[in-house]
């Protein structure tokens, strides 16, 4: 149970840094990448194929899929996403599920379906651990990849509050019309937003491909997770994306005690009880407030006009 | 208020419309002269036409951009399976299945619909992920393995093909009809409103919620039965097909490649997803990726799709429904 209770937390950090990029789309580009899961496994099958094809270290193999991550959402975002946000807010889901559906199966077409991993290469590292007091193993991998995750989500932060980019970006997301007359220029920020993001996705794969396996087709359900933890922890905050990360990530290893069916469901439940509470909240609100609204149910108007 | 009056039809559409009665009439006879192949193919075209007129009521007139309609092809085929497992008339029981998919739309819509466009877009998705994965506890359908609809089996298969074929054309006039209907009256016009404006809508006084929540009942019942239909013709129920996302993802593509918003795109769109099945089908992945590879390319630079060309011209959209209302 507290074993349970530790990997949850830990796998946290990986659903943190897989939503993180997905929330700063979505909060500084204003819309939801339904690509972003295949863009994590991406992520994932380049740095095994530099490592398995090429036969570089896998540090190296690690740099150069983050750097190419980027430069591909800087061309995505360019090329691709700036045209579809012209369109309304139709568009960019046709456009980023036409990529998903593109990415996958091009993957699949070039890569096979193989399910693979980077844990043969990482050395003893995949399965070294620690004993805790108690006789609690913690995995070194799952607790690098969490303090990673820490030290990424915490200097993006600090990019964000502390930088020009960051200000610029935060500028972009509350009011681009603004933020352009100002003198910053919506687009570069957004472009830089964007690599960012794909940078983060590229990372949440690579650390999937470290823990578990990968396949052309992870990508769905890494979208799906990405976004169950961004609602949980509430959009627009990176604190509250590794709150929901860690949420996420406890509730699947708290399911996975029952059986692996429950882990993912429990996951999804979650979700959608929080998204439920937070829409119910919304819609009291609109009405007042809870007791307002229940009282408009339980009192019938009063026809006569006369005040009550 | 005056109700909103509907122009004539110009002659065009009604020379069109007569074409479209031949054609269904040369399509109900067609079984006692083709092969069991053609026949075969046309059921699955039909379920296509079918999820695109669907989809696109669903996001192209009432703007409920969903990924997740997969959770009722899923349910209409479990549906099905639990019904006939019960004894019950498979045939009769496709229709049934299709109606208990609604009401789980019903109930759900009280949730679904309070979202905005992405936020709706993945909830609807994680909802199917969710029902499959409890459509999975249920013993009869043995997980991943999945099971298949042996009771089928009692019948000839020729008759069954028939009767199948029968059904799905049925099904897929009646849909495609009523859809017609439905947008030629005032929750046509309602839904088109919340769609472009939901807060002016809401303004003007359209309960909007009402018109959302009959308008993704109405989806959801269309794909339940397409879904139950395709069950039919396939046997083989596996969940993680038949709540597979691939199937949003075709709807959207057909679409968005006739023309969204448009009520012949659809159409168009399922013919021309067909036509590319048939004919590079059998590249197998690279096939699909050039499917969503298209997908991007319509969407950047041919939102409006085939019907989208033919305005660009200058010329009329067969069957607009653009400017027959007079309010």
């Amino acid at each position: 149970m507290l074993d349970s209770l530790i990997q949850g937390i830990l796998l946290g950090g990986y659903y943190a840094v897989l939503a993180a990029g997905l929330s700063l789309m979505f909060g500084v580009v204003r819309f939801i990448n339904l690509a972003h899961g295949d863009m994590a496994v991406l992520g994932a099958l380049s740095a095994l194929w530099l490592v398995q094809s090429l036969g570089l270290g896998v540090p190296l193999a690690i740099v150069i899929t983050l750097l190419g991550m980027a430069a591909l959402g800087w061309l995505m975002q360019r090329f691709i996403f700036e045209r579809a946000l012209a369109g309304g807010f139709l568009v960019p889901i046709l456009t980023t599920i036409g990529l998903g559906a593109a990415l996958q199966n091009g993957m699949f077409a070039v890569f096979g379906s193989n399910t693979k991993s980077l844990g043969a290469h990482i050395g003893s590292l995949s399965w070294a651990s620690w004993q805790l007091p108690g006789g609690i193993y913690v995995g070194q991998l799952p607790v690098y990849m969490f303090v990673t995750a820490v030290l990424v989500l915490g200097a993006l932060h600090l990019t964000l509050t502390r930088t020009a980019f960051g200000r610029a970006l935060r500028a972009t997301s509350s009011d681009a019309e603004a933020a352009s007359l100002c003198g910053v220029d919506p687009r570069r920020v957004q472009r830089g937003a964007a690599a960012i993001a794909v940078a983060l996705a590229g990372l949440a794969g690579i650390f999937l491909a470290m823990r578990a396996q990968v396949t052309p087709f992870s990508g769905p359900m890494m979208l799906i997770f990405a976004f169950e933890a961004v609602v949980i922890g509430g959009i627009g905050s990176l604190r509250g994306t590794l709150i929901g990360g860690i949420i996420l990530g406890v509730v699947q290893s708290l399911g996975a005690l029952l059986s692996p069916q429950i882990s993912i469901l429990a996951g999804h439940l979650v979700f959608l009880a929080v998204l439920g509470w937070r829409l119910s909240q919304l819609a009291a609100a609109e009405r007042g407030g809870w007791r307002l609204a229940l009282r408009a149910l339980t009192h019938k108007p009063d026809v006569t006009g006369r005040k009550a | 208020m005056t109700p909103a009056q509907v122009l004539p039809m110009n002659t065009k559409d009604r020379r069109l419309v007569g074409l479209a009665c031949l054609a269904v009439l040369g399509l109900a006879t067609l079984p006692w002269l083709g092969s069991a192949l053609i026949v075969d193919k046309l059921i699955y075209l039909f379920i296509l036409v079918m999820f695109a007129v669907m989809w696109n009521l669903l996001a192209g007139y009432a703007g409920l951009v969903s990924v997740g309609q997969q959770a009722f092809i899923g349910l209409g085929g479990y549906a099905l399976i639990r019904l006939v497992d019960a004894g019950l008339p498979p045939f009769v029981m496709i229709f049934v299945a299709a109606i208990g998919a609604g009401a789980v739309a019903w109930l759900l819509s009280w949730f679904v619909l309070r979202m905005k466009a992405g936020e709706f877009a993945i909830a609807t998705w994680v909802i199917a992920e969710t029902i499959r994965s409890l459509v999975m506890f249920d013993p009869i359908v043995q997980g991943e393995t999945g099971t298949s609809l042996l009771a089928l089996n009692a019948y000839d298969p020729d008759l069954r093909r028939l009767v199948l074929y029968l059904l799905a054309l049925a099904s897929m006039v009646v849909m495609v009809w009523g859809t017609w209907v439905l947008l030629q009256r005032r929750i046509g016009a309602e839904s088109q409103a919340i769609r472009d404006d939901e807060d002016a809508a809401a303004s003007v006084g359209i309960s909007t919620f009402r018109v959302k929540q009959r308008i993704y009942v109405i989806a959801a019942i269309g794909c339940a039965l397409a879904g139950a239909l395709w069950l039919a013709s396939a046997i083989t129920f596996q969940p993680r097909t038949s709540f597979g996302v691939q199937w949003s993802v075709f709807m959207l593509f057909m679409v968005l490649v006739g023309g969204i918003g448009t009520f012949i795109g659809p159409i168009l769109g399922a013919l021309v997803f067909f036509g590319l099945q048939e004919l590079f089908g059998d590249f197998g992945a690279w096939y699909l990726a050039g499917v969503g590879g298209l997908a991007i390319f319509f969407a950047l630079y041919l939102p409006n799709g085939i019907v989208g060309l033919w305005l660009d011209r200058g010329k009329d959209e067969p069957l607009s429904l653009r400017k027959r209302l007079r309010m």
